[in-house]
């Protein structure tokens, strides 16, 4: 039995040995492993990197009250960014399942085109989503543009669907019936966070504290990036949580369509914003 | 001599494959090659050039020298200059020249050169950046590049990758390294490492193995390099579900074909592609069949979900549904539907129409709105009729679709679409040039069409901008899509377009009556009459007094006239001929009859004449507006 932590630890292992740094999850809310610091703001500029890390993404519309087999509030992402990107970035891509057991000799496995589009980051790429026996487990993409910034050095990001992946490898139909580790499958481990956040997102989080908040963090990274040397890190925190405040906004149904595209202006300003911030002082630090 | 070019992409999208191989063909005969096979798949563009020339030929080239009247020092200088004996020097009339022999360059050198701008210059709908910024654009990162010019690699680099003689199989059915490549076996090759080079091969192996041609086949025969189908089940209880829902997700968002027993309905049952050629130990169709339970079973709960509240009670919630911010919610515009409609099926559809909009199962398959509000009408018991209306209103979607086939769904579809139009031109929404965001041409043509071939007949009340706006796609139906004349449209439309069938029905006469020999004189002369009328600036007072006509032609002409009045009977072809009988009564008129008479009572006579005959006429369609070659 390959368990989730197995492939968590073999896909870390894997990448480990291919001279990526291995991150501990980003401690804030967020909706994709893409809007970590550790990728969003990391791939800009000239400097190479390479790292990979779990991170928990937080998706509150999608959440289920824990009764749907396929879809989760939270769910985790194995998100791996090389810049540049390799030539051989699909063999080694590929070498990564073998890694946990997937036998490719036996699978169909095909690349599908699939773009990505972050309107509130700024941000998009060109890429595939990564088929195996018709279930998509890869989000592969070649940034192209962060914070509305060109990239100089293109990466290419693997966003690996932790649970899909497993469930195939196992052979369950319910996320629920993983098998974490021995003893202890999804279900154990997670079932009661789906439940009460769903509870929260969807009726529970008060509308009105949620603006609040949301006025008081964008308020706050626009201060952060007014300062001289503004520390840019803070202000992308600051951006993270307005970028979650909304998508939980969204659940609770509290934006109509036409506020939607205002508030995620909003976001974007401020994306942007900090995507440059940061690129001047990559550019001030190198000169 | 033969030249392969190879060049090897990371997966490109399958869309983009046909023109974009076309496209290099195209450009590798115009150097010119004689292009002897052209091929694409998801991982390589490959051209193959059979008698390639080593060199390209040799030119001349004329070179002017000095006037034959020139120093002899000057002849001697420029036959210096370029390396040439002043006695071989050619005279023309007025000057020495000579004709210059330029070697021919070799073809690797020129195909070095020109092949890095050629492959880059393939366009594609959207390209990356590769490496980085300053690199070059292509659809996806190059790997290899083949470039064999008989044996020898021609040399160039695109991005750092270097053309060689190494070609990569399959991804999976493939040798791991690099394989080397010769002209002749390139296919062999290729075949040998799990890669079927022409898209024909492989269109027809999918045709045989999974028996129905549909664009989905045409996207597989680029999705894959080795295609096989598959065969996979699901639990018949997913029938229960609406049909649509089923084939959406089996064809759209898994690219299955889905699968229809003898009597035409769902079986339980679906054929996909790998890219592969077997699945001995039948993961891949176990892979396949449980990631389809998975979608189906979304759908199942989305459906459950949606039925705890009726369709009815949802009209409410379109009060949040946002249709455009400065016209309102989805609730008004439903409103002013059923006001367009005129019976109460079609009132009672337009209400519900848009209230599958709050579904769940609309949430998630976007393209399924109205064909979801129409099975849950269904479901809910509301009158077939109605249910029938929501699920045809966004129809006809293309000019290829069919228009709804119902009455009420042609009522339901013509509300949404006028109101949208209505509301749209009311705040200045309208399209200019190619920018048209809400597709209000698409709608205006959705009702031309729906008006000629459906069997309503609303009232329009239009403003003189959206009458313009759909005047234009009446004149665009019947001229480009229905391949009437310009000038019989024009003709026919300005005898008025209130009517659209009763405009296709003239239309169908002018065009049968127009070869007929006496139409064409005919209309020539009605020009000629409006003319006159025009230049007169005449309008009768009285009626003709047949006590003024001239005997002869006149009286003949009114005559006729009256006569062929009496007889207007039957469909608009048989009245049109009927007309055209007047052609040699009017004729003699012309021939013999001064119009501008000294006398006025006798002037105004012959005009008021003209003028009868033009109004009587001119009901089915303005001939004056008919291009003759009179």
């Amino acid at each position: 039995m390959v368990f989730y932590q197995d492939v968590v630890l073999r896909l870390k292992k894997y990448w480990a040995d291919r001279g990526c740094v291995i991150q501990e999850p980003f401690d804030m809310e967020v909706g994709a492993g893409t809007m970590c610091p550790e990728t969003f703001l990391r791939v800009l500029g000239p400097k190479p990197h390479k790292v990979a890390y779990v991170q928990p993404s937080r998706r509150p519309a999608d959440g289920r009250y824990g009764e749907n087999p396929n879809r989760l509030y939270k769910h985790q992402q194995l998100q791996v960014i090389l810049k540049p990107s390799p030539p051989d970035v699909i063999d080694q891509y590929l070498g990564s399942l073998e890694s946990i057991g997937v036998d490719l000799s036996k699978h169909d496995i095909r690349f599908e085109e699939d773009n990505w589009e972050s309107p509130t980051l700024g941000a998009w790429g060109v890429g595939w989503q990564v088929m195996l026996d018709g279930l998509e487990i890869t989000q592969f993409t070649y940034f192209q543009q962060c914070g509305g910034v060109d990239l100089d050095l293109v990466p290419a990001e693997l966003t690996y669907g932790l649970e899909r992946l497993t469930a195939f490898i196992q052979g369950v139909e319910s996320i629920y019936d993983i098998q974490w580790a021995p003893g202890f499958t999804y279900r154990d481990v997670r079932y009661l966070d789906e439940y009460q956040m769903s509870v929260y997102n969807f009726e529970a989080a008060s509308v009105e504290r949620l603006w609040q908040l949301f006025a008081i963090h964008e308020a706050e990274a626009k201060d952060l990036l007014a300062r001289e040397n503004a520390p840019v890190l803070a202000a992308h925190e600051q951006v993270l949580k307005c970028s979650n405040i909304f998508n939980l906004l969204d659940a609770r149904g509290a934006i109509s369509v036409t506020e939607r595209v205002g508030v995620i202006a909003r976001v974007r300003k401020i994306a942007v914003a900090v995507a440059n911030a940061w690129v001047a002082q990559q550019l001030e630090a190198a000169a | 001599m033969k030249f392969l070019l190879e060049v090897g992409v990371e997966e490109v999208p399958d869309w983009m494959l046909p023109d974009a191989i076309a496209h290099l063909r195209a450009q590798i005969k115009a150097l010119p090659l004689k292009v002897t096979l052209a091929e694409a798949t998801p991982r390589r563009l490959a051209v193959v050039a059979d008698r390639v020339p080593s060199r390209e030929p040799d030119r001349t080239e004329i070179v002017k020298g000095p006037p034959l009247a020139a120093p002899p020092q000057a002849v001697e200088g420029f036959a210096r200059k370029h390396g040439v004996d002043p006695a071989s020097l050619e005279k023309t009339e007025a000057f020495y020249q000579f004709t210059k022999r330029i070697p021919g360059r070799a073809m690797a050198e020129i195909l070095s050169e020109k092949l890095p701008p050629m492959i880059l210059g393939i366009p594609w709908p959207k390209t990356m950046l590769w490496p980085g910024k300053g690199g070059a654009r292509f659809i996806r990162p190059i790997r290899w590049i083949v470039a064999l010019l008989g044996k020898d690699v021609v040399p160039f680099a695109i991005n750092g990758v270097e053309s060689g003689n190494t070609t990569r199989g399959h991804r999976q059915l493939g040798k791991k390294k690099p394989v080397r490549v010769s002209i002749a076996s390139y296919e062999k090759t290729l075949e040998k490492n799990g890669v079927i080079l022409r898209a024909s091969t492989r269109r027809e192996k999918i045709l045989a193995e999974v028996g129905q041609d549909t664009p989905l086949l045409d996207a597989h025969v680029y999705l894959n390099e080795w295609p096989t189908a598959l065969h996979g089940g699901f639990d018949p209880s997913y029938l229960s579900l609406p049909a649509e829902v089923l084939e959406t997700v089996m064809r759209h968002h898994q690219k299955y074909f889905a699968v229809r027993g003898e009597d035409g309905k769902l079986a339980p049952a679906f054929i996909a592609v790998m890219n592969r050629k077997d699945d001995p130990d039948g993961l891949i169709r176990a892979g396949n069949e449980r990631v389809l339970r998975a979608r189906f079973n979304d759908a199942r709960f989305f459906f459950d979900f949606d039925q705890k509240k009726k369709l009815v009670d949802r009209v409410e919630d379109l009060k949040h549904v946002t249709f455009h911010k400065d016209i309102g919610s989805y609730y008004d515009k439903v409103h002013r539907m059923a006001a367009l409609c005129e019976d109460e099926t079609s009132k009672r559809a337009a209400m519900l129409s848009k209230t599958d909009l709050t579904t769940e199962m609309v949430k998630e398959f976007t393209e399924l709105q109205g064909i979801v509000g129409g099975r849950y009408a269904e479901v809910q018991g509301e009158p077939q009729a109605v249910a029938t209306a929501i699920y045809e209103h966004y129809r006809p979607l293309s000019m290829e679709d069919s228009i709804p086939a119902t009455a009420a769904g042609q009522m339901v579809a013509f509300a949404d679409k006028f109101d949208t139009l209505t509301e749209m031109f009311r705040i200045g929404q309208t399209p200019s040039g190619s920018k048209d965001p809400f597709a209000l041409r698409r709608a205006a043509q959705g009702i031309v069409r729906i008006l000629v071939e459906g069997e309503i007949r609303p009232a329009m009340p239009m403003s003189d901008a959206l009458r313009e706006f759909l005047l234009d796609r009446v004149r665009y139906y019947f001229r480009d899509v229905k391949g009437f004349a310009y000038d019989e449209v024009n003709a026919v439309i300005a005898a008025g377009w209130g009517d659209l069938k009763d405009v296709r029905s003239r239309l169908d006469a002018v065009k049968a009556v127009r070869k007929s020999e006496n139409f064409e004189p005919l209309a020539a002369s009605f020009k000629r009459i409006k003319n006159i009328l025009k230049q007169a600036d005449f309008t009768p007072e009285r009626p003709v007094d047949g006590t003024l006509l001239e005997p002869g032609p006149e009286a003949e002409l009114a005559a006729r006239f009256r006569e062929v009045k009496s007889r207007l009977s039957g469909g608009y072809a048989s009245q049109l001929e009927t007309i055209a009988s007047l052609r040699p009564a009017v004729d003699a008129f012309f021939d013999k009859v001064l119009v501008n008479a000294k006398d006025a009572a006798v002037r105004a006579n012959r005009l008021t004449l003209l003028f009868e005959l033009m109004r009587e006429f001119s009901q089915v369609a303005d001939f004056s507006e008919i291009v003759t070659n009179q």
